[in-house]
Order: C-alpha cells, then structure tokens, then sequence
C-alpha cells in the first residue's frame, strides 16, 4: 500500500490524572473510511481533535501528510474540513453567508467561494434556505450545512465527530446518502460514532476503542468474524429469570452474554439452537435469530454494551 | 487551493498563530453587521450626545466657563474630549467583552474558525480590527456633531480621531484578554463595575485637581484619566510632551492585551 495520510504512534493524551488516548497505533490511508467505534468517553473526539491540529499531544508521534500537526497546525488544518460534534454554524449569517465566510476563512478567493456556494448549497439540500438565518434550521439541517460548510475548502479528509447523534433516522439516512456520495467522490472519511449500525454503514476499515486504548482494528465484517459468531439468538425469559436460565444455557452454545432483559447466544446456526431450546424444554417469552452485529464485537472485548 | 494558500506562508514569523486572514474576519464583521439590531449601533452614538446636551447644556448654565491649564473654556468643550474618549473606551470594551464572550462560550463561532487554516492571533486581531472600525465610526460621527458647535478649540483636534481608535484598540486588546478569562457571563459584570467608577472620576466632568493628593494618584493610574487627557490636549490644542506618554499607556496596553488574548486563545482551542 501506498504511504498513509495519517500516521500515529503511541499517541497519548492526558488532562492531567485523567488519560484520554492511551498510547494508540493507527494509519489511514488515501480515499478510505476509517471509524473510531466506541462508546461516550472512549477517546474518539480527543483523538480527531489531535489530528485536527486543535488539540496538542502529550506524547507520542503523529503525522498528516508528512507533518506534524503541533509545528504546522494552519497548513495542516487546510487539508481538513472539520464537522464537530456541536454545531458551531454562526449564528448571525444566513445559510449561504455560513457557507460563503467558511471559505474565506481558507483564504480563498470571493469568486472561488460564491460558486462553491451554489454548488454546495444543492448537495446539502438547502437550496431554499439559501437566506434563512442559521437558528430557523432543523437539527438535520443544521448537520448537513455543517458538513457543507466542511467541504468548502475541497479538503482531501473530512472529519465527523459523531455526525448523526440527536438526529431522527430519516435524517440520518439522507446523511449517509450524503457522506456515500463523498466516499464515492474519494474523499478520505474519518469518522467516531457510538452507533454499530452508522460504523457498518459508513466505514471500511474501524478501530474499536474504549478507555483510551484500542480494542481491535479491522473491517467490520473482519471484526464481525473474528469475534464474533454468525449468528446470535437472543431470548427473554423475563427479567427475574434471565440468569438462572443462562445457567442452563451456557452449554449449549458457543458463548453467552447476559444482559440485564435478555440473553444473547452464539452461535453459527441460530434457528438450530432455538429448536435445541425448545427440545430441552425452555420456553422463553420471546426469541430472535439475528446475524452478529459490531454491537456483539464490542460486547466481547469490553464486556459492556456500546449504549449505556 | 486551500491548501497552496496555507503552504504559500509556511516558514514566515508566527505561522503557528497567524494567517493573514484579518480581513476575512472583517468581511464576516460586516456581513453580520448588515443584518444586525440597529438600536446597539445606534446607542453607541447616541450615547455621548445625550451626555453633552444634558450636562453641557445644564451645567454649562450654572458654570459656563472652566479653567483648564491658566486658561478659561466653555465647558462643553471641556467635557466634550472626554466624552469621546469614553466613547470610545465603552464601544471597544462592549465589542470584547460581550461579543467575544457570547461567540467564544455560547455559540462556539471561535471553534469553527479555527477549525479552518487561521490561527488564533488572526482571530484576535479580527475582532479587535472590527472594535476599531466601529470606534473610528463613532469617533467620526461625534466629532461631526461638536465641531460645528465649536467645542473643538484647535486644528489639532482632528488628531483625536485616530487618538480615540488608538484608545479603543487598547481597551479593546484588554478587553478580549479578560474575557478569554472569563467563566461566566456573571463575571463579565465585573467589567461594567469596574468601567462606571473610572467613567466618573476620570476627569470627565471636572479637573481631577479637585481630588485630594492620594485620589489623584489613583487616578492618574487608570487608564480612562490618560484617555481623556490625550483627546482633551489635542481639541484644546495644548500641544505638549505629556500627550506622547498618554498614547504610550495604550500602546503598552495594546501588546499586554494581544500578548495575552493570543496566549489563552491558544491554550483554550490547543487543549
């Protein structure tokens, strides 16, 4: 493979008792979707912040495009287009003038910028808003000229901390539809999420974080097989039940993971084991045969549920 | 196209802070000027006016000439420099302290910006740059109302125009230094406690010789008295070495102020 766009080693990143990035590996490459995974305080949004050049690391090394983002913070960031997390649009400006001023912010020129304008302006849907003031926006619309007003700079890496968090699902379907078309444009995406499904979605190639470090690293269907099974059947016995059932569980299957409604079973033929189930006399209240999802990756390296 | 520009300033003084984007950031002043509230424009105008009609025109009955320096002005005139000069003071430290609070906690406008190829010194500096250009305005539209009443003495007294953008930039630099400091909006009410008092013992509206000895000294510390004093020696004409140490005191506030704004910008988005 060729050089990677992004190059770090033990990168680590402490506010003071409290380590956020726990001496991290990683390297993406040119015109791939790369996803940090992980649940709220895994420290995704701390490590998109030093490849952002906003953040400085406490040890460690990083490089985008050959440089480090402490020393060249302005020529690095002009390769970027940043979606925060929080909407930071201004407030004051209409839509169009959000889109227009971002790009001047770059340095570029006025006439550069009015037509990106336009041009952005249909990719984000917005071409009515055109002189709506920022505040009058639906929350999905708000995210969607946040990442129109990312692209204005044509950045080669567009970065998205957590893009469709707050967001309806139909408004995260138009998202995707959206960040797809970039990926397909060969625009390098580096995305964190706590959603499996946005991760299996969106990203080629993911890094499972939590607590800082790296769990596991991979393509979600690598991930998916490595550690996980096929299949999983989830049943319910009730709450008050659920454990001493996984009790008799336990040896019928691969592995099992007791929540606190409901047991998961690994398995590579769910629907089989189900009938095991029933044959040995166990009713559950309800039942679901599912294929494995990143939710069950997760679950087995930490030992805890993405959403908590 | 961002990029060759970012790379065409790779290697020059202060790239890790500064970008030249100042005049974007003034553009983006004056797109959000345009739909702005104009009450607060307004009032910043206004403001010095409504002073000099009540207290140049009610106090001027009861005294109407004053001794200033062995010779004796109307008091409009002698209240009029002052009036400006805290004019300006109040148009820069509104612009700093409040603006800049709200764009750097409440609506994140600061994160955005520096999201992109500027650094934080061009952020600085933009504001302040439309702190400026707000108290150039207002400094031009006062003068044009008390030139024509005769309350400017001397030629010399189109000087206090860049005198009082000179001022405002002081305040101003100091202003969004503070701020960067400042936790919540609550403790921006500091600033207005500290703003009033020095408004009225300055020498405003009286010499400051009326004070005792000890008060005096306080005074001439702050930096309102050194304001007041370099807009009043320019519209009276009294040409002397002191003027050069009043603009001075700005000048030093002016790099303490972006010394510091620049530094805590940085700690703050480099965290």
């Amino acid at each position: 493979m060729s050089n990677p766009l992004i190059s770090a080693r033990g990168l680590t990143k402490k506010f003071g008792d409290f380590t956020a990035v726990n001496g991290i590996d990683f390297d993406v490459y040119k015109g791939e979707s790369f996803g940090f995974l992980g649940p709220n305080g895994a420290g995704k949004s701390t490590a998109m912040r030093i490849i952002g050049a906003t953040s400085q690391r406490t040890s460690g090394t990083i490089s985008i495009l050959g440089k480090d983002p402490e020393l060249h913070g302005p020529q690095i960031r002009a390769h970027l287009g940043v979606v925060p997390q929080q909407d930071n649009l201004d407030m004051q400006l209409s839509v169009a003038e959000n889109l227009y001023i971002y790009g001047r912010y770059f340095g570029l020129p006025r006439s550069f910028v009015k037509g990106k304008v336009d041009e952005l302006l249909a990719f984000a849907q917005l071409e009515e808003k055109r002189d709506a003031k920022v505040e009058t926006l639906s929350g999905g619309m708000k995210r969607r000229l946040t990442i129109a007003r990312a692209l204005v700079s044509e950045p080669e890496i567009l970065m998205l901390d957590e893009p469709t968090t707050g967001l309806d699902p139909q408004a995260r379907h138009i998202l995707w539809d959206r960040l797809f078309r970039l990926k397909e444009q060969g625009v390098t995406l580096l995305i964190t999420t706590h959603f499996m499904d946005e991760a299996e979605q969106l990203c080629d190639r993911l890094m499972v974080m939590d607590k800082g470090s790296i769990m596991a690293e991979g393509s979600p269907a690598a991930l998916i097989k490595d550690y996980s099974t096929k299949e999983v059947l989830e049943v319910r016995f009730g709450s008050d039940r659920n454990q001493e059932m996984a009790d008799k569980l336990r040896t019928m299957c691969d592995r099992i993971e007791e929540l606190p409604d409901r047991v998961l079973m690994y398995t590579e033929d769910g629907e089989a084991l189900l009938e095991k189930i029933y044959a040995a006399n166990l009713h559950p209240k309800t039942s679901l045969v599912r294929r494995s999802s990143l939710e069950d990756v997760f679950l087995r390296l930490t030992g805890r549920t993405l959403i908590e | 196209m961002a990029v060759a520009i970012a790379d065409a300033r790779a290697g020059k003084r202060g790239e890790r802070v500064y970008s030249g984007r100042v005049p974007q950031l003034l553009e983006r002043g004056f797109i959000a000027f345009k739909s702005s509230t104009y009450m607060i424009v307004i009032s910043g105008f206004i403001e010095p006016v409504l002073y000099l009609l009540s207290f140049g025109y009610g106090i001027g009955k009861l005294l109407p000439t004053i001794a200033v320096g062995g010779e004796s002005i109307k008091y409009a005139a002698f209240i009029a420099p002052a009036l400006l000069a805290t004019s300006a003071m109040n148009g820069a430290i509104y612009d700093s302290t409040m603006n800049v609070f709200f764009k750097l906690n409440h609506d994140r406008i600061y994160h955005g910006m520096l999201a992109t190829s500027m650094g934080p010194l061009d952020v600085a500096l933009g504001e302040i740059g439309w702190a400026l250009i707000r108290g150039f305005s207002y400094a031009c539209a006062f003068m044009a109302v008390i030139a024509p009443l005769g309350l400017v003495e001397s030629i010399w007294g189109l000087l206090a125009i860049p005198a009082a953008v000179l001022i405002a930039f002081g305040f101003a630099a100091c202003g969004m230094a503070v701020t960067s400091y400042m936790k919540s909006f609550q403790q921006l009410e500091i600033v207005t406690v500290v703003l009033l008092p020095m408004f009225l013992f300055s020498g405003s509206f009286y010499p400051i010789s009326v004070f005792p000895e000890w008060l005096q000294f306080t005074v001439n510390l702050l930096p309102l008295t050194h304001a007041i004093n370099l807009v009043r020696g320019l519209c009276l004409g009294n040409l002397e070495l002191a003027l050069i140490g009043h603009a001075l005191y700005f000048v030093v506030m002016i790099v303490i102020g972006l010394f510091f704004t620049t530094k805590r910008l940085n700690a703050l988005f480099m965290k």
